[in-house]
């Protein structure tokens, strides 16, 4: 105990004197998660949309003003031709071309059926998978309106109707603040954890100091666990000033459930990451290798974590690569319990598995470790 | 000649003896377009959902069925008791829940007017707002077959057509990110490393010291990179037609041109680096912190530029891969020529001009 | 002198895949006598160094430390050496005293034996002023001399020096061995490898490893007579010149 009193001591020293170190902990976390949640907005909208009317009837002014009031497109310009038009997509400043033939209003009027001519900018998937659909469901409501307007009242008032009404629950506002910030917690917790810790015990290898450790009677368990604490009050600290901070004060999150399930899975996941950390550690001989294979992982594991994408839309091989990683077990749970409250029977598979990742790495890297010194 | 030509060829022994290195050069591209291409995705496929349906008739079975057939949804289970929605929302996993009220069926029929609900987890709000969309049109289909819409008079049909990508894949958007992003990884944080390690060794001491003009010394630094760069390019561009099947529509030359171009930028980027910081490890915290990040973010490959506040819209326009993003978008998938991407291409020229004039400002004053 | 053997060491051997750094080595040192261990880079002295301290498994062979056996009790062994590397091992960035500290107290040095030491350390050394500066920032002459002091703190049976005095000036060397004669003195025994021939003078015997094999083992005086030698320089060219490795 006494012993590890004194590596405590001196691990808290130097980490407290490393000038380049102390600001990446403290600031950088807090300045990532003011900025990436910023940026970090999937949400589609503001849709460019150019508009080649080519009928100027009242009822083609009808629909645009229909389609532009929708709060999904933005007007960027009308244009004499869909030539002209195309010209503003290829210079990317619309996305959504929709022209109005020549005739809609006659047409329409007579009871024909009319065609309406949309393009979409489709190098972004996703955003013109969604805008044509927002398009197509405000030209179906339009087309139900001029029919209640057109028709006689018996052709329509007898047709059967489901009306949708939706209800979005746990974050009404559909803010993607919400779910971005704890996710982004998540990870910054999981870069101080792997990467600082691996980084400090490679540091001791470099210089040698890690020798003349191994020489003195200090023992392994107790050298393992004087680099293990520091990192996880770091973690939990950096935890913290980010939730009760950042995503407090700055974003306006309030936990939903229970602050104490959070702050004990947070301490199994950070046993787990710092186990990585260790595992790293044992395989770089250098600073510059240990930042290198740490950087790999972490781009795995972030982009592979649900983070950005939903893990549902993965194909099945990486969906299972998706399970097998840590962070994503963390990230769900954090946005499980901050955001929807979920309580420690919702939880308690994570909490298996993510036990079952703290054993594993830790073993791994002890025994690693071992073999190695 | 012959003595930059030994410098170079030093720089790539060097670069070849560190298979760690070269691990992360090779790997990491390969790993992203992979992944990028492959394995991420906005798509949302095998979502779980909940039916709270208390119609029991022919119209929720219908409903259901083809809610299930789609791919998108796997009905997980069907529940009775519309307090335990909230319970499977927090358990995980079920992204929406759909209540059919009792009779809906005859309603429909017979007062020619029914309710449908549709509650979303909506912790996830682009999730919860594609598959409430997605189970709407779904409903409504049924709703408009149920009517012979089709016979209805005064339809109005819209014809879209997906420009550029008409299968709505993801890569078209990721690859050209990926391409700035590996770019710029390799140049700055590659040469900045590299020439920051020769100053931590001492050994730049002895290079500089030699009869080579020393500016000649610190591009000898940058060569092996810059051909490393083109060959990773070239592996990009091969994974990703192949593998990906995206198209290569404009001129590969010019592809190839704005793409040095963009290395170019990055490697004085990577020497000012270098010449500014002591130490590898500073060296690599500036190129992540200050070039990676900043790079993913603000290129438009993974968030939409529009959507951010304005200051970070005016950020991003110092970040000079989102201009080689646009251009490689104009040539690969739009098949443009130059004519439309000149404004972009003369952005890029110009950082590159000023990125070299301070490094190599910054690096006469040190040798003096 | 004092005839107890606190090392012992039986056809001690390391491989490494197919090379061998020590080849069977065997000899003893005795209690409180300063045992230089001698050989040209690579000759595997720093290899064996590793397996007496417990850094390394032996391949084969046996050893005993200070009554210890090498394989079954190196925890009991760490209790019992102090080692300073060659590789300089403080912390640079902990101040004089906060190494000093540090290290007596892994080593299990009680609260107040730790404060006393720790104040009586700094004066022998004359690093008052310094005490509370970053290790990183005094001289390197200053910096082994702690480095020592701090690696026999705990009173060590056996200290283990690998080239304790690479890269200082001839005053700070002979002040280095003033600090060795002291400790030995007080009846730690020394083992100290070094490149300096005029070092292997001040050494009661000293070894000589050629290819990972022990060629000679002797007091210098005995060296000398037995290669009719003028100085241990010539003996150690003459033991080297038919080594494979080196220069």
């Amino acid at each position: 105990m006494r012993t590890l009193k004194f590596l405590l001591q001196k691990e808290f020293r130097q980490i407290f004197r490393n000038k380049a170190l102390l600001p990446l902990i403290v600031i950088a976390p807090i300045v990532q998660l003011l900025i990436l949640p910023l940026a970090a907005d999937y949400e589609v909208r503001n849709i460019n949309l150019s508009i080649v009317d080519q009928d100027h009837s009242s009822m083609s002014r009808d629909l645009i003003s229909k389609v532009t009031s929708s709060g999904y497109f933005k007007l960027a310009d009308y244009s004499p031709s869909f030539d002209k038009a195309f010209r503003q997509v290829e210079d990317d400043r619309s996305d959504l071309i929709l022209e109005i033939p020549p005739g809609f209003e006659r047409n329409l009027i007579r009871e024909n059926p009319q065609q309406l001519f949309v393009a979409i900018n489709a190098v972004n998937g996703v955003k013109a998978g969604l805008g044509g659909s927002y398009l197509s469901q405000i030209i179906r409501e339009y087309n139900n309106n001029i029919r209640q307007q057109w028709l006689p009242a018996n052709k329509t008032t007898s047709l059967p109707a489901i009306e949708i009404t939706n209800a979005n629950w746990f974050n009404p506002h559909m803010s993607y603040y919400l779910f971005m910030v704890p996710g982004i917690l998540a990870i910054l917790v999981t870069i101080v954890g792997s990467y600082m810790c691996a980084l400090n015990i490679v540091k001791e290898k470099e210089l040698g100091t890690i020798e003349q450790i191994n020489v003195t009677p200090v023992r392994k368990y107790q050298f393992i666990l004087g680099k293990l604490i520091p990192f996880l009050v770091i973690g939990i600290f950096v935890f913290s000033a980010g939730l009760f901070g950042v995503a407090r004060l700055v974003y306006g999150i309030i936990p939903v459930g229970n602050i104490l399930l959070l702050y004990g899975f947070l301490v199994v996941y950070l046993v787990a990451i710092l186990g990585l950390g260790l595992l790293i550690s044992t395989f770089a001989s250098t600073q510059q290798q240990a930042m290198s294979v740490a950087f790999f992982f972490i781009i795995i594991f972030m982009l592979m974590s649900g983070l950005f994408t939903p893990l549902d839309g993965m194909p099945h091989w990486a969906y299972i690569i998706s399970q097998c990683n840590p962070v994503t077990y963390f990230i769900e749970v954090v946005r499980m319990i901050i955001l929807k409250g979920s309580g420690p029977e919702d939880i308690k598979k994570h909490f298996l598995i993510m036990s079952g990742f703290g054993i594993l790495l830790n073993v791994l890297a002890i025994w690693n470790y071992r073999k190695t010194g | 000649m012959k003595q930059f030509k030994a410098f170079v060829q030093k720089e790539f022994l060097h670069v070849f003896r560190d298979p760690k290195t070269l691990l992360m050069l090779f790997g990491v591209p390969v790993m992203l377009i992979l992944l990028f291409g492959f394995a991420l995705t906005n798509e949302l496929k095998n979502s779980k959902i909940v039916i709270c349906d208390f119609a029991h008739d022919e119209a929720s079975r219908d409903i259901t069925e083809r809610l299930s057939a789609g791919g998108i949804f796997i009905v997980g289970q069907t529940i009775s008791d519309y307090t335990k929605i909230e319970e499977t929302f927090k358990a995980g996993n079920i992204k929406l829940a759909i209540l059919f009220p009792a009779g809906l069926y005859d309603n429909l029929m017979h007062q020619h007017k029914a309710q449908v609900r549709i509650i979303a987890d909506a912790s996830d709000p682009n999730s919860a707002a594609t598959l409430t969309g997605y189970a709407t049109n779904i409903i409504m289909e049924y709703q408009r077959d149920l009517l012979k819409e089709a016979e209805m008079p005064m339809q109005i049909i819209p014809e879209i057509r997906m420009l550029y990508n008409p299968e709505l894949k993801g890569a078209t958007n990721f690859v050209p990110g990926v391409m700035a992003l590996v770019l710029m990884l390799i140049c700055v944080l590659m040469t900045s490393v590299s020439i920051v390690r020769e100053k931590e060794l001492g050994t730049m001491d002895i290079l500089l010291a030699s009869p080579v003009n020393p500016f000649l010394v610190i591009i000898s630094k940058a060569i092996p990179y810059l051909f490393l760069s083109i060959i990773n390019l070239i592996a990009i561009l091969l994974l990703s037609t192949t593998l990906l099947d995206m198209p290569i529509r404009g001129s590969i030359l010019l592809l190839l041109g704005e793409s040095i171009l963009l290395i170019i930028t990055a490697l004085s980027l990577g020497l000012l680096i270098s010449n500014v910081v002591q130490s590898q490890q500073a060296a690599m915290l500036t190129s992540m912190m200050g070039m990676l990040v900043p790079t993913m973010l603000f290129t438009g490959f993974l968030f939409p530029i529009e959507n951010m506040p304005v200051a970070l819209q005016v950020i991003s326009n110092i970040v000079p891969a989102k201009w080689y993003y646009t251009i490689v978008k104009a040539i690969m998938i739009k098949g443009l020529g130059i004519a439309a991407i000149w404004k972009e291409t003369m952005v890029l020229a110009g950082m590159t001009i000023l990125l070299l004039l301070i490094s190599f400002k910054k690096f006469k004053r040190r040798l003096e | 002198m004092n005839e107890d053997v606190v090392i012992k060491t039986d056809k001690l051997t390391k491989r490494f895949g197919n090379f061998i750094a020590t080849n069977e080595i065997s000899f003893e040192v005795y209690a409180g006598e300063i045992f230089g261990f001698l050989g040209a880079n690579g000759a595997g002295k720093t290899t064996a160094i590793k397996m007496l301290c417990g850094l390394l498994a032996p391949s084969s062979g046996q050893a005993t430390i200070a009554g210890y056996d090498i394989y079954r009790q190196t925890e009991k062994i760490k209790q019992n050496i102090g080692y300073m590397s060659q590789k300089f091992s403080l912390y640079e960035d902990l101040t004089v005293m906060e190494n000093i500290r540090f290290f007596g107290g892994i080593y299990g040095l009680k609260a107040r034996e730790l404060r006393e030491k720790s104040i009586e350390l700094v004066e022998t050394l004359g690093l008052e002023s310094e005490s509370n500066k970053l290790v990183g920032s005094i001289p390197l002459g200053w910096k082994q001399k702690l480095a020592f002091s701090v690696a026999i703190i705990h009173q060590p049976k056996i200290v283990f020096l690998d080239e304790p005095t690479g890269g200082v000036d001839p005053i700070t060397r002979r002040q280095f061995w003033d600090m060795i004669y002291r400790a030995a003195d007080r009846g730690i025994t020394i083992f100290v490898t070094t490149h300096y021939m005029d070092e292997a003078e001040y050494c009661n015997r000293i070894s000589i490893m050629v290819d990972g094999s022990i060629r000679a083992l002797d007091t210098p005086y005995k060296l000398k007579q037995q290669f009719a030698a003028q100085s241990m320089d010539e003996v150690f060219f003459e033991l080297a010149r038919g080594g494979k490795k080196a220069e």
